[in-house]
């Protein structure tokens, strides 16, 4: 994905926004018709969409935003008076019966957002959607079993290493037939981080989100603070800042994680995105190798500007002291904006800077959010709802919620972004090469029981020569099969 | 073990001897439905929940696995896995020693503080039916919730310690301390529950007892130390096997703080970052064997000893 197909994007959206919308309100044949689509059995009132479990989170959701239902409602009224008619042929067709979904979006803001995704999707083929929400660190510690077990047919999951590792055991059904409806819609860097190591699609990309340095640009305007190109003006800008009594970075690495994004960009604008996935994802590279550890001194040639008892700290009291203007910088995903206060929107980032002018800046790490069809996913019905999700207008709709993400499908119109959220779309599609973030992207089992506590150690004693060792052992014993 | 080993002992005596022995003809068909019924049914249980999946893991902790597929793709290494947590999992030593100073802890300090609470409690002093409700509170509390009131607590930035004294501590953080912090936590909680458990011992104990130590002009230390504590013994029993199992399955409130990282490592924690979703199967099972022997050297040992006594 490139800047210049970005702007293409820009003016092609409206036409193909009006595609959808004509292909959904007529009936009439669509450009990204699904395969399976055979004639359209035009069947049947729509069933009523939700289940017991899910009705509260709908009606909550209503009640959020019973304004934004109007507005959102453009796909979904226009895909309601589609259910009536019957044309020889739809984009979506009206299959009835149902699908179950088994969803990580515990959070109040996803979870009421996807209801309204199914919703549309119940609207325009009469088949209602079982969701089965469960809890997102629990559904993320018990994927193996939930896989082997009895899992529901289709279900939310990240794209990258996390997804190949089930399609290697053979736990998911590919649906190479389902994207080649709609592969003209995404950007090479999403194909293939949706395709697993025997070439097949298996994941649908719904949604991204950057990583970046965020900061207030009220702050930066009122002290004169330029934005940094390169790690040197990075720290120059930082004993600035603690000179003007500002934490220069927020630090808050309590869950082991968030130190992981400060590592995965140090090592790509050291290293490179190449040598970067073949250490942690692969483990072609050593651990033990200088390389690494440059990333290591490079590091902690930040840690005077980083705020300290990081490891006491959650992400969120992190983000609270960049929010009370306390902090100068924070390093995280976009999602820290969920932590401002509603309609604060003095919030902007810049992209992590350049170390190496070799290396250049154009790795970014940007983790895909999206869909696998479980072994179980083999009905028409659960192909019929992955072909929707890769939708511009699914898409959308859920970002009408949550505003913290972009689309995935580069089709999708960005008129209604918020600034931020533009800006989140510039600097993805600016990007040669997409990380997925480390515990994404290399192996579960090395993540988060090895590399989180090697992390930590090291942000305490700063020694980089036995993190490295340390990390290089363990590897050794992980990656052998 | 006993269990299983003993379930054909019982049966056979009563089919044998059936045409030799008239007591044991006494016994109709339905009593025998009734034991077999009454002793191989817990049996069956036992042997499914509990010996099925320890002996499972055992053997497990000798595999690579990643817990997908038939167990055809079980790779067998040896003792690699122990190898391997003994020699280089830089977390192990430290999780055994937290573990350790966790039993220490609620072994010396918060078990007999405990029973100091029950002793005073028993004495009926005014306002005790308040008291023992205020100390039994934190045993009724959902875990999430202990973890949200430590956490507002010790909350470096915005908690309550660090808001009165002024301080800046890092509770929850600084590695040299956040065991001590886990701990107070713990000891909440675990102080509760001894306490009603000796409580209700303290109960059971024969009032004739203390009379009998009172006219012989015995102290209320004396009586509470020659005569009650002794009388308590079940309970004594109870409450150190409880103490050593509290101490070496700690696990909730250190997962709530940081999931056991950074200076909070405990085996139980690292028994579950390495199943669940890394799927080291293996690797957790030789974990959950280790911490499995040392949870039974100090309690069959104890036990033993015990029942020892009382044999003499």
């Amino acid at each position: 994905m490139t800047g210049s197909d970005f702007g293409a994007l820009l003016g092609k959206t409206g036409m193909n926004r009006r595609t959808m919308l004509r292909v959904l309100g007529a009936g009439a044949a669509s450009a990204a018709a699904v395969p399976l689509l055979a004639a359209c059995t035009g069947t049947s009132a729509a069933t009523t969409s939700t289940t017991s479990s899910t009705t509260s989170a709908a009606t909550s959701a209503a009640a959020t935003s019973s304004s934004s239902v109007a507005t959102s409602g453009a796909a979904s009224s226009v895909a309601s008076s589609a259910v009536g008619s019957s044309s020889a042929s739809s984009s979506i067709k009206q299959l009835g019966g149902t699908v179950s979904f088994g969803s990580n979006q515990s959070d109040a803001v996803p979870k009421a957002a996807y209801q309204d995704v199914f919703d549309a999707f119940t609207k325009a083929s009469t088949t209602s959607v079982k969701v089965n929400t469960i809890d997102h660190n629990s559904f993320q510690e018990n994927i193996n079993n939930y896989l082997q077990g009895s899992p529901d047919e289709v279900l939310t999951w990240f794209a990258g290493n996390r997804m190949q590792f089930f399609a290697a055991q053979g736990l998911l059904t590919p649906i190479d037939d389902v994207w080649s409806g709609f592969q003209d819609q995404y950007s090479d860097a999403f194909i293939k981080a949706s395709t697993a190591a025997d070439g097949k699609k298996y994941f649908v990309p719904f949604d991204n989100y950057p990583w970046a340095i965020f900061y207030r640009p009220s702050v930066f305007k009122a002290k004169g603070y330029v934005v940094p190109k390169t790690l040197d003006e990075l720290k120059t800008l930082s004993a600035k800042m603690l000179k003007d009594g500002l934490t220069p970075i927020a630090f808050g690495d309590k869950d082991g994680w968030p130190a992981m994004g400060t590592f995965d960009y140090l090592n790509q604008r050291i290293n490179g995105y190449q040598f970067h996935m073949d250490l942690v994802a692969t483990h072609k590279e050593s651990w033990t190798d200088p390389k690494v550890k440059t990333v290591f001194d490079t590091w902690k040639g930040l840690f005077p500007y980083l705020q300290t008892g990081a490891l006491g700290r959650t992400w969120q009291e992190a983000a609270l002291s960049l929010v009370k203007k306390e902090a100068g910088m924070y390093v995280l995903g976009s999602f820290v904006a969920q932590q401002f206060p509603k309609g604060d929107t003095d919030i902007d980032f810049f992209a992590f800077p350049e170390v190496d002018s070799n290396i250049g800046m154009d790795a970014v790490e940007a983790p895909i959010d999206g869909f696998l069809l479980s072994s179980k996913g083999t009905s028409e019905q659960s192909r019929l709802l992955m072909t929707f999700l890769a939708s511009p207008e699914a898409q959308l709709t859920y970002l009408k919620k949550d505003s913290s993400v972009v689309a995935a499908n580069k089709t999708a119109s960005t008129a209604n972004y918020t600034p931020l959220q533009k800006r989140s779309a510039e600097l993805i599609g600016s990007a040669k090469t997409i990380s997925q973030f480390l515990d994404r992207d290399s192996r579960p089992d090395f993540a988060s029981p090895v590399v989180i506590p090697a992390l930590q150690q090291f942000l305490k004693d700063g020694d980089s020569d036995s993190v490295t060792k340390s990390l290089e052992a363990q590897a050794k014993t992980i990656f052998t099969s | 073990m006993t269990a299983t080993q003993q379930t054909p002992v019982p049966q056979a005596p009563i089919e044998k001897p059936l045409a030799k022995n008239r007591r044991v003809r006494r016994l109709t068909t339905k009593d025998r439905v009734v034991i077999s019924l009454m002793i191989g049914i817990p049996t069956l249980i036992e042997a499914v929940l509990v010996w099925f999946p320890a002996i499972g893991s055992i053997i497990l902790s000798f595999a690579k696995w990643n817990g997908v597929g038939s167990f055809g793709k079980i790779e067998w290494i040896g003792t690699t896995n122990y190898a391997n947590v003994f020699g280089i999992d830089p977390n192990f030593w430290p999780a055994v020693r937290h573990n350790l100073i966790w039993l220490a802890f609620l072994a010396f300090i918060a078990s007999p503080a405990g029973i100091f609470l029950a002793v005073l409690l028993d004495r009926e002093l005014p306002g005790s039916k308040i008291m023992q409700s205020i100390f039994f509170l934190p045993v009724m509390f959902s875990l999430a919730l202990v973890g949200v009131i430590w956490q507002l607590i010790f909350s470096p930035d915005q908690g309550l310690i660090n808001g009165v004294l002024g301080t800046k501590i890092d509770w929850f953080g600084n590695p040299n301390i956040n065991l001590w912090a886990a701990l107070i936590a713990a000891s909440w909680k675990h102080i509760g529950y001894i306490m009603v458990l000796y409580l209700a011992g303290l109960k059971g104990v024969d009032p004739s007892l203390r009379e009998a130590a009172a006219i012989d002009g015995a102290t209320s230390r004396q009586t509470f130390f020659r005569v009650v504590f002794p009388a308590m013994k079940p309970i004594n029993i109870v409450i150190v096997v409880i103490t050593v199992i509290e101490a070496l399955r700690a696990f909730d409130i250190v997962f709530i703080i940081n999931k056991g990282t950074n200076g909070l490592q405990l085996l139980a924690t690292m028994i579950y970052t390495n199943s669940g979703a890394a799927a080291r199967v293996g690797y957790a099972s030789a974990l959950a064997v280790i911490l499995l022997v040392i949870a039974l050297v100090p309690i069959i040992s104890y036990l033993t000893q015990a029942f020892k006594e009382d044999k003499r």
